[in-house]
């Protein structure tokens, strides 16, 4: 249990800067998650973190004590690989037992500790194993199972799923949930899913190209997100965007013109805008609404049943697709004409240079 | 169809294999076959295939020169260089495989490219250092030489198998707690542990078969088995009777230890080909 800190964190391999000065503050027992896509830097930031790659500049603190200098072994972290790296000479037991004896525990203190972490994580039958005689799952149970016996301050996770296949991906997500709630300590998670990001985490750290583009908790981001990457980012299936003219505002909203003519007044502040500007709107798929006539019509293009919902692609006049998602029981088939409404309240509006406008009232949610 | 150029390709490629293996095989027969005649059917023409076999010439071999003095040396020295040797490769090839820099890769070639060099060129050198050392004639003297010049395929076959221990189990043990000494001894020896017994064999039958430096560096205290071959070829003209029978002892031993070790050593071998 322990609080960690970045302060303005840089790094740079040869001639090219990869961690472009991160600030973060976590508190103990939090769920940090870090997502954002391939390459942006997430394991090279938790690696950082853990002491497996120097930190070029920039200060890192855990509980308050600077450790950049630390070795690994010494910050009180432990990590879980995404390819597990488990000690293939070494039983299971072993495995566990591996960081306890370096840090010479006595044997009797080890025997107990790895038993109770093998009976949580139902590894028991398995601790005489090697590794290649365990399946993937039970691979990843034993990664976690060495990570927790050392009771670490802190966890770090580095896509620990993604090598699991779908099934056993959301199991593993909510073990590693309850798992967190149980053990109380603060973990770092990395992945560039989405759904765990979502699911998981106290507050989701949004990466891209070695810079923070937003952090706060799931539903601050789905609600509130701060620019168009972000927006982008966060939601399944991604929000819709349209280019729009902004008109004017005033402390209760702003209103934009569509393409096709029709004005939209949107709950959000513009202050400094000048009418006239090119703007982006956009809406999730969930909060447009599917009307058989009216304004904004176009064609079904694609139509994906998913049971309980429905995914309706549509084709506007302008030439892009706005994706609707409705009722699992929706008649609607591909070819028709559709109406689209986009509710106000729901739409969000982003500035030339991808900035979000502020929403006049926070969602209750997002606080 | 395809089947039948299947099976046709395998017997082309097998009989290939036998031919080139014959061949290769053909020498080392003749000469365990002319160490058991006598001088005369030696040399005599047409070479006969059948013949009374006969033990005179390892007789007088044993008679002449003491062998297990010369084979004492070729262990001493092929054991004392491969150890050295592989104590010395091990981290060379860890910083290397797992520390690289800029210059890494320059450095592995530079360090191969010296295996190159005919050992002749440097020869001279070599003699006065080691005259110098008062190295001349001894086992540790020639163990170096043998030591240093095998060092550059062993670093490069380490590291080979060093790249192949995927980085993160190394970076498991280090978040473990373990020491850059402990990280190498007790997880990647281990795991690298096949890769590594293969190097010292091939170091070991490289330096068993050695025969320029041992040849120019040693007389007789610390001469090794090919010096011992070496002793019955000039002085009174060839006798290929005794000759042959002196290199059979000579590379009987090394032979048979191959042939018991030839898993390891073609798993060694091809370890990142087919993994
Ligand atoms: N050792 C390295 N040397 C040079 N560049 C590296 C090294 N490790 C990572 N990078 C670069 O750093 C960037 C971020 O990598 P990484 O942190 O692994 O991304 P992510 O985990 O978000 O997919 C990538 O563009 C990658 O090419
Ligand atoms: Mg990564």
């Amino acid at each position: 249990m322990a609080t960690v800190e970045l302060k303005n964190l840089r790094k740079t391999y040869l001639t090219e800067e990869i961690i472009k000065g991160i600030s973060l503050s976590i508190q103990e027992r939090e769920f940090v998650v870090f997502v954002g896509p391939s390459g942006c830097g997430k394991s090279t930031l938790l690696r950082m973190i853990a002491g497996l790659e120097d930190i070029t500049s920039g200060d890192l603190l855990i509980d308050g004590q600077r450790i950049n200098d630390v070795e690994p072994g010494k910050r009180g972290l432990a990590m879980v690989f995404q390819s597990y790296a488990l000690y293939p000479h070494m039983n299971v037991y072993r495995n566990m037992e591996f960081g306890l004896k370096l840090a010479g525990m006595p044997e009797a203190e080890r025997r107990a500790k790895i038993e109770h972490v093998a009976r949580t994580l139902q590894l028991e039958p398995y601790l005489h194993h090697k590794p290649g005689q365990l399946s993937g799952g039970q691979r990843q149970r034993v990664a976690i199972g060495r990570a927790i016996v050392r009771s670490p301050k802190v966890f770090l996770f580095d896509e620990p799923l993604s090598n699991l296949d779908a099934a056993l991906r959301g199991q593993m997500r909510v073990e590693l949930s309850a798992l967190h709630r149980k053990l109380d300590a603060t973990t770092i998670y990395v992945t560039h899913d989405q759904v765990e990001a979502m699911t998981m985490a106290d507050k989701i750290v949004v990466l891209q190209k070695g810079v923070v583009e937003q952090i706060g908790s799931p539903l601050e981001l789905y609600h509130h997100p701060r620019n168009l990457f972000v927006a982008r980012f966060i939601g399944s299936p991604p929000m819709n965007f349209f280019p729009a003219i902004f008109q004017g505002g005033d402390s209760a909203g702003s209103s934009v013109q569509l393409r096709d003519g029709s004005t939209l007044y949107v709950p959000v502040t513009s202050p400094g805008l000048l009418p006239g500007t090119k703007v982006t709107v956009g809406i999730r798929p969930e909060h447009v609404e599917l009307t058989s006539s009216g304004p904004n019509s176009g064609v079904v293009e694609v139509i994906e049943r998913l049971g309980a919902i429905t995914l309706v692609h549509v084709r506007m006049p302008e030439g892009e697709i706005i994706v609707v998602q409705t009722d699992g029981a929706v008649l609607t088939e591909v070819e028709t004409r559709v109406s689209l409404t986009l509710p106000p309240k729901n739409c969000h509006l982003f500035a030339p240079d991808g900035l979000a406008f502020e929403a006049c009232h926070r969602h209750p949610l997002a606080a | 169809m395809a089947l039948k150029t299947k099976t046709s390709t395998r017997i082309g490629v097998t009989a290939l294999g036998w031919s080139i293996a014959l061949w290769l095989f053909f020498p080392i027969f003749w000469m365990i076959l002319t160490s058991f005649k006598s001088e005369v059917q030696a040399i005599s023409t047409p070479p006969k295939l059948f013949f009374m076999p006969t033990l005179s010439s390892y007789g007088e071999v044993f008679e002449r020169a003491s062998y297990w003095h010369f084979a004492l040396n070729t262990v001493i020295v092929s054991v004392g260089a491969t150890a050295i040797a592989v104590v010395l490769a091990v981290p060379a090839a860890y910083s290397m495989a797992f520390l690289p820099s800029k210059r890494t890769r320059g450095i592995l070639l530079w360090m191969l490219s010296t295996r190159m060099l005919p050992p002749v060129g440097v020869l001279v050198p070599i003699y006065l250092l080691a005259r110098n050392t008062h190295l001349l004639d001894t086992c540790t003297g020639l163990a170096v030489v043998d030591m240093l010049t095998n060092l550059p395929i062993i670093v490069w076959m380490l590291y080979t198998f060093f790249r192949e221990v995927p980085a993160p189990i190394l970076e498991a043990g280090r978040m473990d707690g373990a020491t850059r000494w402990q990280e190498m001894t007790m997880v990647l020896l281990p795991l690298a542990l096949p890769g590594i017994a293969s190097t010292a064999l091939l170091s070991l039958i490289l330096c068993w078969n050695e025969a320029f430096w041992s040849l120019n560096l040693t007389s007789s205290h610390a001469a090794p088995l090919t010096a011992f071959i070496a002793s019955f070829s000039s002085p009174e003209g060839l006798f290929f009777g005794k000759l042959s029978a002196a290199s059979t002892l000579a590379v009987a031993p090394i032979l048979v230890f191959g042939w018991i070790s030839q898993k390891q050593l073609v798993r060694g071998l091809t370890f990142g080909a087919v993994k």
